[in-house]
Protein backbone atom coordinates (compact mmCIF):
# COMPACT_ATOMS: atom_id res chain seq x y z
CA UNK A 1 0.00 0.00 0.00
CA UNK A 2 1.49 3.82 -0.79
CA UNK A 3 1.16 5.91 2.37
CA UNK A 4 -1.35 8.75 2.62
CA UNK A 5 1.26 11.03 2.51
CA UNK A 6 3.47 10.05 -0.53
CA UNK A 7 -0.03 10.02 -2.88
CA UNK A 8 0.59 13.40 -3.89
CA UNK A 9 3.96 12.33 -5.14
CA UNK A 10 2.67 9.87 -7.30
CA UNK A 11 1.18 11.80 -10.07
CA UNK A 12 4.35 14.30 -10.96
CA UNK A 13 6.79 10.49 -10.85
CA UNK A 14 4.29 8.99 -12.49
CA UNK A 15 4.64 12.22 -15.39
CA UNK A 16 8.62 12.64 -15.20
CA UNK A 17 8.50 8.93 -16.25
CA UNK A 18 6.42 9.09 -18.95
CA UNK A 19 8.51 12.41 -20.46
CA UNK A 20 11.36 10.30 -19.80
CA UNK A 21 10.33 7.45 -21.76
CA UNK A 22 8.85 9.90 -24.50
CA UNK A 23 12.34 11.56 -24.30
CA UNK A 24 14.24 8.43 -25.02
CA UNK A 25 12.09 6.84 -27.40
CA UNK A 26 11.39 9.95 -29.92
CA UNK A 27 15.55 10.47 -29.18
CA UNK A 28 14.01 14.36 -28.11
CA UNK A 29 16.41 16.80 -30.14
CA UNK A 30 15.62 19.62 -28.88
CA UNK A 31 16.22 24.10 -27.99
CA UNK A 32 13.40 23.92 -25.19
CA UNK A 33 13.24 20.68 -23.97
CA UNK A 34 15.45 17.84 -22.58
CA UNK A 35 14.22 14.36 -20.71
CA UNK A 36 14.56 14.51 -17.14
CA UNK A 37 17.34 12.48 -16.57
CA UNK A 38 19.29 15.31 -18.22
CA UNK A 39 17.58 18.19 -16.25
CA UNK A 40 18.86 16.46 -12.96
CA UNK A 41 22.28 15.61 -14.16
CA UNK A 42 22.44 19.04 -15.18
CA UNK A 43 21.72 19.97 -11.74
CA UNK A 44 23.68 18.20 -10.23
CA UNK A 45 26.78 19.64 -12.29
CA UNK A 46 25.44 23.04 -11.59
CA UNK A 47 26.04 21.85 -7.90
CA UNK A 48 29.39 20.35 -8.37
CA UNK A 49 31.07 23.42 -10.01
CA UNK A 50 29.37 26.07 -7.48
CA UNK A 51 27.60 28.20 -9.77
CA UNK A 52 24.37 27.41 -8.85
CA UNK A 53 24.62 28.14 -4.92
CA UNK A 54 26.35 31.14 -6.35
CA UNK A 55 23.09 32.42 -8.44
CA UNK A 56 20.85 31.31 -5.84
CA UNK A 57 22.81 33.68 -3.15
CA UNK A 58 22.74 36.42 -5.39
CA UNK A 59 19.18 36.29 -5.99
CA UNK A 60 18.18 35.68 -2.67
CA UNK A 61 20.13 38.39 -1.13
CA UNK A 62 18.32 40.85 -3.76
CA UNK A 63 15.43 39.66 -2.47
CA UNK A 64 15.69 39.69 1.05
CA UNK A 65 17.58 43.28 1.03
CA UNK A 66 14.60 44.88 -0.99
CA UNK A 67 12.06 42.74 0.79
CA UNK A 68 13.10 44.05 4.15
CA UNK A 69 13.23 47.71 3.13
CA UNK A 70 10.19 47.93 1.11
CA UNK A 71 8.55 46.21 3.65
CA UNK A 72 9.51 48.18 6.88
CA UNK A 73 8.39 50.93 4.85
CA UNK A 74 5.40 49.62 4.00
CA UNK A 75 4.63 48.43 7.49
CA UNK A 76 5.41 51.55 9.08
CA UNK A 77 2.92 53.21 6.30
CA UNK A 78 0.52 50.83 6.85
CA UNK A 79 0.01 50.92 10.33
CA UNK A 80 0.16 54.83 9.98
CA UNK A 81 -2.62 54.97 7.43
CA UNK A 82 -4.48 52.30 9.42
CA UNK A 83 -4.65 54.61 12.87
CA UNK A 84 -4.55 58.09 11.19
CA UNK A 85 -7.81 58.39 9.20
CA UNK A 86 -7.11 61.25 8.49
CA UNK A 87 -3.08 60.74 7.11
CA UNK A 88 -5.43 57.65 5.27
CA UNK A 89 -7.05 60.08 3.27
CA UNK A 90 -4.90 62.23 2.61
CA UNK A 91 -2.92 59.52 0.81
CA UNK A 92 -5.23 57.48 -0.92
CA UNK A 93 -4.96 59.08 -3.99
CA UNK A 94 -1.11 59.27 -3.86
CA UNK A 95 -1.15 55.24 -2.99
CA UNK A 96 -3.46 54.22 -5.41
CA UNK A 97 -2.02 55.94 -8.17
CA UNK A 98 1.60 55.10 -7.65
CA UNK A 99 0.58 51.22 -6.81
CA UNK A 100 -0.58 50.01 -9.88
CA UNK A 101 3.25 50.95 -11.49
CA UNK A 102 4.06 47.38 -12.19
CA UNK A 103 7.53 47.11 -10.62
CA UNK A 104 9.29 45.83 -13.59
CA UNK A 105 8.33 49.47 -15.21
CA UNK A 106 11.08 50.96 -12.90
CA UNK A 107 13.85 49.19 -14.89
CA UNK A 108 14.68 51.65 -17.22
CA UNK A 109 14.88 54.35 -14.57
CA UNK A 110 16.56 52.27 -11.75
CA UNK A 111 19.41 51.23 -14.97
CA UNK A 112 20.14 54.70 -15.44
CA UNK A 113 20.12 55.66 -11.99
CA UNK A 114 21.83 52.52 -10.50
CA UNK A 115 23.71 50.59 -13.24
CA UNK A 116 23.35 46.73 -13.15
CA UNK A 117 24.04 45.05 -9.97
CA UNK A 118 23.03 44.05 -6.30
CA UNK A 119 21.46 48.05 -5.86
CA UNK A 120 19.23 48.26 -8.58
CA UNK A 121 17.10 45.68 -7.88
CA UNK A 122 17.13 45.76 -4.65
CA UNK A 123 15.06 49.26 -5.49
CA UNK A 124 12.85 47.48 -7.63
CA UNK A 125 12.07 44.33 -5.14
CA UNK A 126 11.57 46.91 -2.50
CA UNK A 127 8.90 48.66 -4.38
CA UNK A 128 7.61 45.67 -5.15
CA UNK A 129 7.52 44.70 -1.54
CA UNK A 130 5.97 48.10 0.16
CA UNK A 131 2.61 47.01 -1.20
CA UNK A 132 1.53 44.10 -0.18
CA UNK A 133 2.64 45.42 3.75
CA UNK A 134 1.02 48.65 2.94
CA UNK A 135 -2.26 47.26 1.98
CA UNK A 136 -2.94 44.24 4.53
CA UNK A 137 -1.16 45.74 7.65
CA UNK A 138 -3.39 48.51 6.91
CA UNK A 139 -6.42 46.66 7.09
CA UNK A 140 -4.59 44.34 9.74
CA UNK A 141 -5.02 47.64 11.75
CA UNK A 142 -8.27 48.46 11.16
CA UNK A 143 -9.95 44.79 11.58
CA UNK A 144 -8.21 45.19 15.06
CA UNK A 145 -11.33 44.30 17.81
CA UNK A 146 -13.27 47.45 18.54
CA UNK A 147 -13.01 46.36 22.17
CA UNK A 148 -9.44 46.07 22.64
CA UNK A 149 -9.21 50.08 22.10
CA UNK A 150 -11.89 50.75 23.88
CA UNK A 151 -9.95 49.01 26.57
CA UNK A 152 -6.74 50.86 25.78
CA UNK A 153 -8.65 53.92 26.14
CA UNK A 154 -10.12 53.02 29.40
CA UNK A 155 -6.64 52.09 30.76
CA UNK A 156 -5.70 55.80 29.43
CA UNK A 157 -2.63 54.00 28.00
CA UNK A 158 -0.31 56.08 25.60
CA UNK A 159 -0.54 56.27 22.21
CA UNK A 160 2.89 54.81 22.67
CA UNK A 161 1.74 52.38 24.31
CA UNK A 162 -1.10 51.78 22.66
CA UNK A 163 1.17 50.81 19.08
CA UNK A 164 3.84 48.61 21.15
CA UNK A 165 1.19 46.97 23.29
CA UNK A 166 -2.00 46.20 21.70
CA UNK A 167 -2.47 47.52 18.20
CA UNK A 168 0.94 45.50 16.87
CA UNK A 169 0.43 42.21 18.72
CA UNK A 170 -3.20 42.34 17.40
CA UNK A 171 -2.13 42.85 14.15
CA UNK A 172 1.07 40.87 14.29
CA UNK A 173 -0.63 37.31 12.74
CA UNK A 174 -1.81 39.55 9.37
CA UNK A 175 1.03 41.32 9.44
CA UNK A 176 3.27 37.93 9.00
CA UNK A 177 1.16 36.83 6.56
CA UNK A 178 1.48 39.94 4.06
CA UNK A 179 5.44 39.22 5.16
CA UNK A 180 4.62 35.81 3.37
CA UNK A 181 2.87 37.00 0.95
CA UNK A 182 5.74 39.67 -0.18
CA UNK A 183 8.47 37.26 0.01
CA UNK A 184 6.72 35.26 -2.94
CA UNK A 185 6.44 38.69 -4.69
CA UNK A 186 10.14 39.71 -3.62
CA UNK A 187 11.73 35.88 -5.51
CA UNK A 188 9.20 36.66 -8.40
CA UNK A 189 10.27 40.33 -9.32
CA UNK A 190 14.32 39.14 -8.61
CA UNK A 191 14.11 36.54 -10.92
CA UNK A 192 12.19 38.70 -13.66
CA UNK A 193 15.00 41.35 -13.44
CA UNK A 194 17.73 39.10 -13.55
CA UNK A 195 15.74 37.29 -16.72
CA UNK A 196 15.57 40.55 -18.04
CA UNK A 197 18.58 42.79 -17.69
CA UNK A 198 20.71 42.46 -14.56
CA UNK A 199 23.69 39.68 -15.14
CA UNK A 200 23.60 38.11 -11.77
CA UNK A 201 21.34 36.06 -9.57
CA UNK A 202 19.28 32.80 -11.31
CA UNK A 203 17.18 34.49 -13.36
CA UNK A 204 20.69 35.34 -15.52
CA UNK A 205 21.61 31.94 -15.19
CA UNK A 206 18.79 30.65 -17.12
CA UNK A 207 19.23 33.37 -19.94
CA UNK A 208 22.80 32.36 -20.09
CA UNK A 209 21.94 28.25 -20.68
CA UNK A 210 19.12 29.53 -22.92
CA UNK A 211 21.40 31.00 -24.83
CA UNK A 212 24.22 28.53 -24.75
CA UNK A 213 21.81 26.14 -26.08
CA UNK A 214 21.89 24.21 -23.04
CA UNK A 215 17.88 23.00 -22.32
CA UNK A 216 18.70 20.64 -19.85
CA UNK A 217 20.91 23.79 -17.36
CA UNK A 218 17.96 26.11 -18.27
CA UNK A 219 15.17 23.49 -17.02
CA UNK A 220 17.63 22.45 -14.26
CA UNK A 221 17.48 26.01 -12.81
CA UNK A 222 14.31 26.41 -13.68
CA UNK A 223 13.04 23.72 -11.48
CA UNK A 224 15.96 24.73 -8.59
CA UNK A 225 13.85 28.20 -8.48
CA UNK A 226 10.74 26.41 -7.93
CA UNK A 227 12.44 24.62 -5.14
CA UNK A 228 13.60 27.95 -4.02
CA UNK A 229 10.37 28.97 -3.55
CA UNK A 230 8.94 26.39 -2.40
CA UNK A 231 11.57 26.31 0.61
CA UNK A 232 11.03 30.25 1.50
CA UNK A 233 7.32 30.10 1.56
CA UNK A 234 7.34 26.66 3.53
CA UNK A 235 9.69 27.85 5.65
CA UNK A 236 7.69 31.30 6.54
CA UNK A 237 4.52 28.79 6.43
CA UNK A 238 6.43 26.88 9.46
CA UNK A 239 7.62 30.13 11.24
CA UNK A 240 4.07 31.13 11.09
CA UNK A 241 2.43 28.61 12.50
CA UNK A 242 5.45 28.42 15.46
CA UNK A 243 5.08 32.24 16.51
CA UNK A 244 0.91 32.84 16.09
CA UNK A 245 -0.28 29.35 16.65
CA UNK A 246 -4.32 29.08 15.77
CA UNK A 247 -4.61 32.63 15.76
CA UNK A 248 -2.46 32.92 12.02
CA UNK A 249 -3.96 30.10 10.49
CA UNK A 250 -7.07 32.27 11.29
CA UNK A 251 -6.21 35.11 9.16
CA UNK A 252 -4.81 32.43 6.49
CA UNK A 253 -8.12 31.54 5.93
CA UNK A 254 -9.44 34.86 5.71
CA UNK B 1 -26.10 50.70 54.51
CA UNK B 2 -26.17 54.75 54.94
CA UNK B 3 -26.82 54.93 50.55
CA UNK B 4 -29.78 53.20 51.61
CA UNK B 5 -30.96 55.44 54.17
CA UNK B 6 -29.65 58.63 52.62
CA UNK B 7 -31.56 57.62 49.39
CA UNK B 8 -35.30 59.11 51.15
CA UNK B 9 -34.19 62.62 50.29
CA UNK B 10 -35.19 63.92 46.89
CA UNK B 11 -32.56 65.95 46.23
CA UNK B 12 -29.22 64.48 47.31
CA UNK B 13 -26.24 67.03 47.60
CA UNK B 14 -23.75 66.87 44.42
CA UNK B 15 -20.72 66.52 46.37
CA UNK B 16 -22.42 63.69 48.20
CA UNK B 17 -22.37 61.57 44.44
CA UNK B 18 -19.60 59.69 43.36
CA UNK B 19 -21.42 59.35 39.70
CA UNK B 20 -24.25 61.57 38.19
CA UNK B 21 -26.55 62.00 35.27
CA UNK B 22 -28.05 65.69 34.70
CA UNK B 23 -30.75 65.54 32.25
CA UNK B 24 -28.40 63.62 29.88
CA UNK B 25 -29.85 63.09 26.53
CA UNK B 26 -27.21 61.01 23.99
CA UNK B 27 -28.24 61.28 20.16
CA UNK B 28 -26.13 58.52 17.93
CA UNK B 29 -26.24 58.15 14.39
CA UNK B 30 -29.71 60.39 13.87
CA UNK B 31 -31.36 58.13 17.05
CA UNK B 32 -31.74 59.55 20.53
CA UNK B 33 -31.05 56.36 22.97
CA UNK B 34 -31.33 58.16 26.36
CA UNK B 35 -33.51 61.37 26.65
CA UNK B 36 -33.38 63.73 29.96
CA UNK B 37 -31.72 60.80 32.23
CA UNK B 38 -31.34 62.01 36.18
CA UNK B 39 -29.16 59.54 37.82
CA UNK B 40 -27.03 60.02 40.87
CA UNK B 41 -24.87 56.76 42.28
CA UNK B 42 -23.77 57.47 45.87
CA UNK B 43 -20.31 56.16 46.87
CA UNK B 44 -20.05 52.22 48.00
CA UNK B 45 -23.97 51.85 46.50
CA UNK B 46 -24.05 49.06 44.03
CA UNK B 47 -26.57 50.18 41.59
CA UNK B 48 -28.14 47.88 38.82
CA UNK B 49 -29.57 48.77 35.56
CA UNK B 50 -32.12 47.07 33.33
CA UNK B 51 -34.59 47.41 30.82
CA UNK B 52 -35.66 45.52 27.63
CA UNK B 53 -32.85 45.36 24.93
CA UNK B 54 -32.52 48.40 23.22
CA UNK B 55 -33.13 50.65 26.12
CA UNK B 56 -29.91 52.17 26.42
CA UNK B 57 -28.70 50.57 29.26
CA UNK B 58 -25.09 49.43 28.44
CA UNK B 59 -25.00 53.38 26.31
CA UNK B 60 -25.65 54.71 29.81
CA UNK B 61 -23.09 52.47 31.17
CA UNK B 62 -20.75 53.50 28.51
CA UNK B 63 -20.86 57.28 29.26
CA UNK B 64 -20.38 57.00 32.89
CA UNK B 65 -17.10 55.49 31.85
CA UNK B 66 -16.36 58.03 29.62
CA UNK B 67 -16.60 56.24 26.36
CA UNK B 68 -19.25 58.20 25.09
CA UNK B 69 -19.96 61.79 25.78
CA UNK B 70 -23.62 63.11 26.54
CA UNK B 71 -25.17 65.27 23.35
CA UNK B 72 -27.02 67.65 26.26
CA UNK B 73 -26.79 67.34 29.76
CA UNK B 74 -23.69 66.15 32.11
CA UNK B 75 -22.13 63.20 33.60
CA UNK B 76 -20.23 64.18 36.40
CA UNK B 77 -17.74 61.82 38.69
CA UNK B 78 -17.56 63.75 41.87
CA UNK B 79 -18.46 66.31 40.98
CA UNK B 80 -16.33 67.09 37.58
CA UNK B 81 -17.24 66.09 34.27
CA UNK B 82 -16.42 62.68 32.99
CA UNK B 83 -14.24 63.63 29.55
CA UNK B 84 -12.81 60.74 28.86
CA UNK B 85 -12.10 57.60 30.39
CA UNK B 86 -10.42 57.23 33.68
CA UNK B 87 -8.34 54.62 35.58
CA UNK B 88 -9.84 54.86 38.77
CA UNK B 89 -13.27 53.90 36.63
CA UNK B 90 -12.84 50.22 35.13
CA UNK B 91 -15.16 49.04 33.17
CA UNK B 92 -15.85 45.41 33.04
CA UNK B 93 -17.01 44.25 29.09
CA UNK B 94 -19.88 41.24 28.66
CA UNK B 95 -17.67 39.67 25.73
CA UNK B 96 -14.91 38.88 27.88
CA UNK B 97 -13.21 36.75 24.89
CA UNK B 98 -12.40 40.16 23.26
CA UNK B 99 -11.73 42.38 25.91
CA UNK B 100 -8.74 40.13 26.88
CA UNK B 101 -5.43 40.42 25.27
CA UNK B 102 -5.16 36.70 23.08
CA UNK B 103 -1.25 37.01 22.70
CA UNK B 104 -1.35 37.71 26.76
CA UNK B 105 -1.38 35.46 29.86
CA UNK B 106 -3.27 35.99 32.95
CA UNK B 107 -0.82 37.47 34.11
CA UNK B 108 0.22 39.50 31.46
CA UNK B 109 -3.41 40.29 30.98
CA UNK B 110 -3.19 41.54 34.89
CA UNK B 111 0.06 42.94 34.14
CA UNK B 112 -1.54 45.66 31.51
CA UNK B 113 -3.50 47.66 33.74
CA UNK B 114 -0.34 48.03 36.21
CA UNK B 115 1.74 48.64 32.66
CA UNK B 116 -1.23 51.38 32.29
CA UNK B 117 -0.61 52.78 35.91
CA UNK B 118 3.25 53.26 35.79
CA UNK B 119 3.51 50.55 38.45
CA UNK B 120 7.19 49.35 38.37
CA UNK B 121 7.73 46.19 37.01
CA UNK B 122 9.63 45.01 40.65
CA UNK B 123 6.26 45.64 42.11
CA UNK B 124 4.46 44.05 39.43
CA UNK B 125 4.80 40.50 40.13
CA UNK B 126 3.24 40.48 43.78
CA UNK B 127 0.39 42.85 42.91
CA UNK B 128 -0.51 40.02 39.93
CA UNK B 129 -0.44 37.47 42.00
CA UNK B 130 -2.71 38.63 44.91
CA UNK B 131 -5.03 40.05 42.17
CA UNK B 132 -5.42 36.60 40.41
CA UNK B 133 -5.64 34.81 43.98
CA UNK B 134 -8.17 37.08 45.04
CA UNK B 135 -10.52 36.35 41.86
CA UNK B 136 -9.48 32.58 41.98
CA UNK B 137 -7.63 32.25 39.61
CA UNK B 138 -3.96 31.59 42.09
CA UNK B 139 -2.59 28.56 39.26
CA UNK B 140 -3.38 30.17 35.94
CA UNK B 141 -1.06 32.58 35.61
CA UNK B 142 0.51 31.26 33.28
CA UNK B 143 -2.31 30.49 30.72
CA UNK B 144 -3.40 32.10 27.93
CA UNK B 145 -7.45 33.00 27.74
CA UNK B 146 -8.04 30.64 25.28
CA UNK B 147 -6.99 27.47 27.66
CA UNK B 148 -9.40 29.03 29.95
CA UNK B 149 -13.21 28.57 30.39
CA UNK B 150 -16.02 31.99 30.00
CA UNK B 151 -16.08 31.99 33.99
CA UNK B 152 -12.43 32.02 34.23
CA UNK B 153 -11.76 34.52 31.66
CA UNK B 154 -14.51 36.89 33.57
CA UNK B 155 -12.87 36.46 36.56
CA UNK B 156 -9.61 37.55 34.60
CA UNK B 157 -11.33 40.87 32.91
CA UNK B 158 -12.22 41.12 36.75
CA UNK B 159 -8.76 41.18 38.35
CA UNK B 160 -7.26 43.21 35.22
CA UNK B 161 -9.98 46.27 36.09
CA UNK B 162 -9.13 45.61 40.16
CA UNK B 163 -5.58 45.89 39.12
CA UNK B 164 -6.94 49.78 38.30
CA UNK B 165 -7.99 50.02 42.00
CA UNK B 166 -11.18 51.59 40.68
CA UNK B 167 -13.31 54.14 42.59
CA UNK B 168 -16.12 52.92 40.25
CA UNK B 169 -16.71 49.27 38.86
CA UNK B 170 -19.04 49.58 35.61
CA UNK B 171 -20.12 45.72 35.05
CA UNK B 172 -21.77 45.44 31.72
CA UNK B 173 -23.85 42.21 31.58
CA UNK B 174 -20.73 40.52 32.94
CA UNK B 175 -22.15 37.34 33.16
CA UNK B 176 -24.68 37.00 30.53
CA UNK B 177 -22.63 34.29 28.29
CA UNK B 178 -21.92 32.52 31.35
CA UNK B 179 -24.07 29.23 32.40
CA UNK B 180 -26.46 29.70 36.01
CA UNK B 181 -24.35 27.80 37.90
CA UNK B 182 -20.78 29.92 37.02
CA UNK B 183 -22.84 32.92 36.93
CA UNK B 184 -24.60 32.35 40.12
CA UNK B 185 -21.09 31.67 42.26
CA UNK B 186 -19.59 34.60 40.34
CA UNK B 187 -21.91 37.03 41.97
CA UNK B 188 -21.28 35.79 45.33
CA UNK B 189 -17.67 36.88 44.59
CA UNK B 190 -18.20 39.91 42.85
CA UNK B 191 -20.65 40.91 46.21
CA UNK B 192 -18.01 39.89 48.37
CA UNK B 193 -15.00 41.62 45.92
CA UNK B 194 -16.98 44.65 46.51
CA UNK B 195 -17.50 45.11 49.86
CA UNK B 196 -13.59 44.40 50.35
CA UNK B 197 -12.88 47.18 47.63
CA UNK B 198 -15.64 49.52 48.94
CA UNK B 199 -16.14 50.50 45.24
CA UNK B 200 -19.06 51.78 43.91
CA UNK B 201 -20.76 49.89 41.33
CA UNK B 202 -22.83 50.08 38.71
CA UNK B 203 -24.56 46.74 36.94
CA UNK B 204 -26.07 46.01 33.71
CA UNK B 205 -28.14 43.11 33.46
CA UNK B 206 -31.02 41.68 31.44
CA UNK B 207 -31.55 39.34 33.99
CA UNK B 208 -34.46 40.98 36.80
CA UNK B 209 -33.79 38.58 39.22
CA UNK B 210 -29.82 38.74 39.31
CA UNK B 211 -30.64 42.42 39.68
CA UNK B 212 -32.33 42.19 42.76
CA UNK B 213 -30.09 39.69 44.09
CA UNK B 214 -26.98 41.86 43.53
CA UNK B 215 -28.25 45.44 44.09
CA UNK B 216 -29.09 48.54 46.46
CA UNK B 217 -31.12 49.99 44.04
CA UNK B 218 -32.67 48.63 41.04
CA UNK B 219 -33.23 51.08 38.10
CA UNK B 220 -35.12 50.15 34.88
CA UNK B 221 -35.11 51.59 31.88
CA UNK B 222 -38.22 52.23 28.86
CA UNK B 223 -37.05 51.97 25.49
CA UNK B 224 -37.08 54.16 22.52
CA UNK B 225 -35.80 56.68 24.01
CA UNK B 226 -34.01 55.18 26.91
CA UNK B 227 -35.33 56.87 30.30
CA UNK B 228 -35.72 56.01 33.92
CA UNK B 229 -38.99 54.28 34.35
CA UNK B 230 -38.96 52.64 37.46
CA UNK B 231 -36.83 52.82 40.91
CA UNK B 232 -36.79 50.45 43.14
CA UNK B 233 -34.84 50.28 46.75
CA UNK B 234 -33.51 46.87 47.33
CA UNK B 235 -34.23 46.49 51.22
CA UNK B 236 -32.99 42.90 52.00
CA UNK B 237 -30.60 42.04 54.32
CA UNK B 238 -27.13 43.04 52.93
CA UNK B 239 -25.51 39.52 53.41
CA UNK B 240 -27.33 37.37 50.15
CA UNK B 241 -27.39 34.14 50.37
CA UNK B 242 -28.74 32.27 46.48
CA UNK B 243 -31.15 30.18 48.39
CA UNK B 244 -32.98 32.26 51.47
CA UNK B 245 -32.37 35.72 49.78
CA UNK B 246 -34.26 34.33 46.39
CA UNK B 247 -36.56 32.78 49.48
CA UNK B 248 -37.21 36.04 50.85
CA UNK B 249 -40.73 37.03 50.33
CA UNK B 250 -39.72 40.65 49.63
CA UNK B 251 -37.83 39.53 46.52
CA UNK B 252 -40.62 37.63 45.28
CA UNK B 253 -42.23 40.72 45.49
CA UNK B 254 -39.75 42.91 44.01
CA UNK B 255 -39.14 40.50 41.37
CA UNK B 256 -43.03 40.52 40.71
CA UNK B 257 -43.07 43.93 40.47
CA UNK B 258 -39.83 44.23 37.95
CA UNK B 259 -41.04 41.64 36.28
CA UNK B 260 -44.81 43.65 35.50
CA UNK B 261 -42.17 46.56 35.09
CA UNK B 262 -40.27 45.23 32.03
CA UNK B 263 -43.87 43.37 30.52
CA UNK B 264 -45.53 46.38 30.64
CA UNK B 265 -42.46 48.45 28.57
CA UNK B 266 -42.33 45.67 26.42
CA UNK B 267 -45.89 45.76 25.24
Amino acid sequence: MIPERAKAFVLPVAILAALEIWARATHLQSDSLAPPSAIAAALTEAFRDGSILTATRDTLVSAFAGLLTGGAVGLAFGIALGIFHVFDRLMEVTVEAIRPIPSIALLPIALIALGFGYRMEIVIVAFASVWPLLILSRAAVGAIEPRLIEVSRSLRLSPLDRIRKIIIPAALPRIFLAFRLAAGIALIVAVTVEIAINPIGLGAAIMTAQQALRPDLMLAYLVWIGIVGYGLNTGLLLAQRHLFGRAALAGDAA
Amino acid sequence: MTAIASQQTKLPDPARLQIAFSDVTLDLGGKTILENVNLDVKPGEFLCIVGASGCGKTTALRLAAGLYQPTRGSVTFDGKPILSPRRDIAIVFQDYGKALLPWRTAAGNVSLALEASGVASAQRGARIDALLKKVGLPNHAAKYPAEMSGGMQQRLQIARCLAQEPKALLMDEPFGALDAMTRQGLQDEVLSLVRASNATVVFVTHDLEEAIYLGDRVIGLLPHPGRIGIELTIDLPRRRDQLSTRENPQFLALRRELFDFIKASEA
